[in-house]
């Protein structure tokens, strides 16, 4: 109980600081060049991460399904789960905490660093808005950057579906590839990213507000950086079953 | 003459540790007061209150005729535009060369052409004594040179008043003489009045017009060095002969 009554001012500080960031968006000049160097920085430095985790998923469920609806004689199949779990889940998700788990703790560091010497405070003293500077970008680069990652994930978690199911149960990758076809919806896509798109911003909102707001030097950043890894992972998780729930209340 | 800031009764605490009970306090257009009192006790709180860095919990804070206890963040900025900031460590953005550090200010308020911002680099550099330092970073600097960069960026865009934290706090003697001469000269030629919270009694002796003493959560005093150095009250005499009676049991925490 103690603990909930911990968290919620938190949460509250956080929202506060996303309505914060929101005004900077809108708020003419948006900063460009901070905002490429964090997407390419964040984002873009997070394929070869991303990649390696969408084709061993896709290689392993695709195993999973074979072998699973074999005993139905529906292994023929697996194309359709594969497509519909990579897409509408796991490729959002792994990539979310794969991702987040990598830039978030990042944020954490380096803001944590700037705030326990100063540097964020200097800002302000010198009449700038370390929210407009400093966390406006790196939550926007992060909204932009995993989505596409996200797309990135669906398609290699697909292309290692097909390798394993070609493999295991002998359909032509054409067979497998209409299946996906015939499968997947525009919803579902929608779906998995509409997500990713909350992944993203939550990833950036957290790195950077337990970044900025740490105390007690080195090792307070050493503290914020584990913290931001949890509390991402933590967001992450809990945020995707609601957001599964709404989605699917809102397409059936 | 009348008061360019002061403080009415401001309170503050973190938490249970109450930091100012009541501290009053008032600074006049010219003058550099410096405030001196034990580590740890909330020197610097004090400053960072003016330019609303910290919150007070109560009482007034007037600059330039203003409460700046009831501005909200965005309104802080005229009040930051004329009154500088000298961080104790510097708050040198580590991403940033020299010049672009003094940038910082200068970009963030449109101060003028590239060229012109160029050559206001090259004047402050050359005040704080770092001609052609412009392409280095803060890491490639001495701790002395980082405080005068510091104060470059902090005087870059002319401000009225300059808050120092602790300007010469781990610096050799060589560098402490060259800031004290830096804050006097900066009085001396752009009449800018200066906070200079220290507890380097050297730097108060040599800089100060009148110094003020924080001491159990309040300014306990605020005179003249003369006045200080023939105050009757032990605890100033102890702090100003080096804290003597810091090892002595049942003082009260200075």
């Amino acid at each position: 109980m103690s603990q909930l009554r911990l968290l919620l001012p938190e949460i509250g500080r956080v929202a506060i600081l996303s309505v914060q960031v929101a005004r900077a968006f809108v708020r003419p000049p948006i900063e460009w060049r901070p905002l490429i160097y964090q997407i390419d920085h964040a984002g873009m430095r997070s394929w070869s991460i991303t990649v390696l985790t969408a084709i061993f998923t896709g290689m392993v469920m695709a195993l999973q399904f074979a072998t699973g609806l074999e005993p139905y004689g529906a292994s023929m199949y697996t194309g359709k789960l594969v497509a519909l779990g990579i897409v509408r889940e796991l490729g959002p998700v792994l990539t979310a905490l794969l991702v987040g788990g990598r830039v978030g703790s990042g944020f954490a560091a380096e803001l944590g660093s700037m705030a326990v010497t100063e540097q964020v405070d200097a800002i302000r003293a010198l009449g700038a808005d370390p929210v407009k500077k400093l966390v406006a970008p790196r939550v926007l680069a992060c909204i932009i950057a995993i989505p596409l990652l996200t797309m990135l994930a669906d398609l290699i978690g697909c292309f290692g579906g097909m390798i394993i199911t070609t493999r295991e149960v002998g359909v032509t990758p054409r067979f497998f590839y209409q299946q996906i076809l015939d499968t997947l919806w525009v919803e579902d896509l929608i779906h998995g990213l509409a997500k990713s798109v909350f992944f993203g911003y939550a990833i950036g909102i957290v790195g950077c507000y337990v970044g900025i707001n740490t105390t007690g030097g080195t090792e307070g950043v050493g503290q914020a950086t584990t913290r931001s890894v949890v509390a991402t992972a933590v967001t992450l998780l809990i945020s995707n079953f609601l957001l599964t729930q709404l989605f699917l209340a809102i397409y059936g | 003459m009348d008061p360019i800031i002061s403080f009415r009764g401001v309170k503050k605490a973190f938490g249970p540790k109450v930091v100012y009970e009541d501290a009053t306090l008032d600074i006049y257009p010219g003058e550099t007061l410096t405030i001196i009192g034990g580590s740890g006790t909330g020197k610097s709180v004090l400053l960072k209150m003016l330019i609303g860095l910290l919150r007070a919990d109560a009482g007034s804070i007037v600059a330039f005729g203003q409460d700046v206890t009831k501005l909200r963040e965005e309104q802080f900025l005229p009040v930051r535009k004329r009154v500088a900031m000298l961080f104790q460590s510097g708050a040198l953005f580590d991403s940033l060369t020299v010049a672009q550090n003094i940038k910082y200010p200068l970009r963030e308020h449109k101060w003028g052409t590239e060229a012109q911002m160029d050559q206001r680099v090259e004047e402050v550099l050359e005040m704080v004594g770092m001609p052609n330092a412009q392409s280095l970073k803060p890491a490639q600097l001495s701790g002395g040179m980082r405080k005068r960069l510091g104060l470059a960026r902090a005087i870059a865009m002319a401000p009225e008043v300059i808050l120092y934290d602790e300007p010469t706090t781990g610096l050799d003697p060589i560098n402490i003489r060259r800031i004290n001469g830096m804050i006097l000269s900066l009085q001396e030629r752009l009449n800018i009045t200066s906070i200079v919270v220290t507890h380097d009694m050297d730097t108060v002796f040599t800089v100060s017009n009148r110094v003020a003493m924080l001491y159990e959560r309040r300014i306990a005093f605020a005179g003249t060095t003369e006045e200080i150095r023939q105050s009757p009250h032990s605890y100033i005499q102890e702090f100003i002969a080096g804290g003597k009676g810091a090892l002595e049991p049942d003082k009260p925490e200075l």
